[in-house]
């Protein structure tokens, strides 16, 4: 099509190329932090990375030491958590898709979606008034239940979400064979939606192996291999946080390694629940 | 949204009827509690913050907002440094993040093909799963090196004839607390606002660029459908700004004085509690740190509920899945 264009329609034309290059240079940075981010934490935690460094407790400065008793311990709460969390969560889920209605399951969504945003700090505190006070000390425990209360909202609505994908007449069709409710939830309607609500709890695990905060005044940290739920016990990121600020060289290298152990879980996680999901959403 | 077609009225009958199924009314109380006890945790929240905070309630009641000091030592308690050093790195994370964040939803929604939205959106995505210490580690040892030798002294002097620009040049400060929360919130902003743009319907589009418009001037009438939505994704940044922990407690400086210069060192709320809930002496100390949490708490829970009452109104009705956390 041939036009002629005075300046007004000129000006419009370059204001709308500048402006849609401009949004594509904000991706484009966007996605460059992400990359800078990622490969410096690969570039400095190579170089500490050892099978000691893996197994070992932590050693004072000068003594290498390393992060074994910090993994198990990560392991160990994330075990806590998603065993409190994840019945909790898709239990939330379920009511909120197949059981209530009406303005008290809005309200209950409602704060469900609010939790999500509360800050986690603030569950640490929540959590050291109600478990480590009257226990008097710090615990495993306690910072698995720190987690789990962050696990449920997420996991909630991701479950919710995945149960209203599972079309209707699955459910018609298996209340018209007579089942009760109960089993057309516990039989058609999860196992239809199993892979959703998996993938969910994958990255509220993601998600929680992260989480700092919470953990200060719960599990606290230790030193050594855990031996009950009912001591303090290790965790990579609290660990990463205290040879962080540390002063001294060799801590923060190690804190890069243990970064890199960390990254590793969590982006593995997502990488593999994108590969398993790329199809579905 | 369930098969069975129930009115209102009848759901309460329902859900504890006795006559029905036994498996349903066991399943169904099951299920209610479970959502029950979200309420129970929210309310506990309240109750256990508040009981804890109980001493400082009493000793400093509102004056504890408005107070600047903050010596434990004297056993003087004020928040008001922390509540400007959350206002303060919060809103320069906004004035950073939310041109970004609308910037690469409008990338991605109307302007990518879908080979690239996908997996450039999963990258962008991937911000949002880096652990806070994570990003803390770096602030430390790159980010906070970089704006010491190069973004502050040039900040110092092009624009240190504004209050904000002035003072020692240290790389841990107010700026560095700010950039990092930007970077850490435009992943959950931009995840907001793609869904919301999403959510307006394609028939916007289609007239605007019927009448002439080009991408661009199309693209405003597209976020003027969105506007209330997009304005609860930045509260939604907003509130994850406030709290976030971990990264700013690494990179702020800790030290609890007023200052407008964004090089001084400043304290959030949440690195207050993290730094020194392990440390304190007395009860009083304790329980001033508690209602520090209890502030915290009923903020983050206001702002996020005008937030999701924002975004719900626009994506609700048209079906929009929230994808953001």
């Amino acid at each position: 099509m041939i036009a002629t264009y005075n300046n007004a329609d000129r000006t419009r034309r370059a204001v709308s190329a500048v402006m849609t290059s401009l949004t594509a240079l904000c991706t484009l940075l966007a996605v460059s932090a992400l990359l800078i981010i990622l490969s410096y934490i690969a570039w400095r935690g190579i170089g500490s990375l050892s099978f000691q460094f893996l197994t070992d407790v932590p050693r004072p400065v000068g003594e290498g030491g390393g992060i074994g008793n910090a993994i198990v311990g990560s392991l160990v709460l994330l075990l806590i958590s998603s065993v409190i969390g994840l019945p909790v969560g898709i239990s939330v889920g379920v009511y909120l898709s197949e059981v209530g209605r009406g303005r008290f399951t809005d309200g209950v969504r409602f704060i469900v979606d609010t939790l999500t945003g509360i800050p986690s700090i603030v569950t640490g505190v929540f959590v050291y008034a109600i478990l480590v006070l009257p226990m008097k000390h710090f615990s495993a425990l306690s910072g698995g239940v720190a987690l789990a209360l962050i696990m449920v909202p997420i996991v909630a609505r991701t479950t919710e979400e995945m149960l209203k994908l599972v079309p209707h007449s699955m459910r018609e069709g298996a209340l018209a064979l007579g089942a009760p409710q109960w089993r057309v939830t516990l039989g058609v309607v999860i196992p239809a939606a199993a892979p959703g609500i998996a993938t969910g709890a994958m990255l509220a695990i993601a998600r929680i192996s992260g989480e700092t905060a919470p953990l200060l005044f719960t599990a606290f940290g230790s030193r050594f291999f855990p031996s009950s739920l009912n001591e303090p016990i290790a965790s990579l990121t609290v660990q990463i946080y205290n040879y962080a600020i540390s002063p001294y060289d060799e801590w923060h290298a190690q804190a890069w390694a243990a970064t890199l152990v960390l990254m590793t879980l969590v982006l593995g996680i997502n990488i593999i629940v994108r590969f398993l999901t790329r199809k579905k959403f | 949204m369930s098969a069975v077609t129930v009115g209102q009225s009848s759901h309460w009958r329902r859900v504890l009827s006795p006559t029905g199924n036994t498996g349903d009314v066991v399943f169904r109380i099951l299920m209610l509690l479970a959502a029950l006890l979200m309420v129970g945790i929210v309310v506990a929240k309240a109750i256990a913050l508040s009981a804890d905070s109980m001493l400082s309630l009493r000793q400093f009641g509102f004056g504890f907002l408005t107070s600047q000091q903050w010596n434990p030592i004297k056993g003087e308690f004020g928040a008001l440094p922390f509540v400007y050093g959350t206002v303060a790195s919060s809103l320069i994370a906004l004035l950073i993040s939310v041109p970004f964040s609308l910037g690469i939803s409008i990338f991605l929604v109307e302007q990518a093909p879908y080979y690239i939205a996908r997996p450039v959106g999963f990258l962008v995505e991937l911000l949002a799963a880096i652990p806070s210490v994570v990003y803390g580690l770096w602030g430390i040892f790159v980010l906070a090196p970089v704006l010491r030798q190069y973004v502050e002294p040039a900040l110092a002097r092009w624009l240190g004839w504004l209050p904000f620009f002035r003072g020692t040049i240290t790389g841990i400060g107010l700026l560095t607390g700010g950039i990092i929360l930007a970077i850490m919130v435009t992943p959950i902003i931009s995840a907001v606002v793609r869904d919301v743009l999403a959510a307006v319907p394609g028939s916007q589009r289609e007239a605007a660029l019927a009448l002439g418009a080009t991408k661009w001037e199309m693209i405003r009438v597209v976020l003027v459908n969105g506007a209330p939505g997009i304005a609860g994704a930045v509260i939604l940044g907003l509130g994850r700004a406030l709290g976030e922990t971990m990264a700013v407690t690494m990179v702020i400086g800790n030290r609890p004085e007023i200052s407008f210069s964004l090089f001084e060192p400043s304290y959030t709320i949440a690195s207050a509690i993290a730094n020194e809930f392990t440390e304190a002496t007395g009860d009083l100390y304790l329980s001033a740190l508690v209602e520090l949490g209890l502030i915290l708490f009923l903020v983050t829970f206001i702002v996020n509920g005008i937030a999701r009452l924002l975004v719900w109104n626009v994506t609700r009705n048209t079906g929009g899945v929230g994808r953001a956390a």
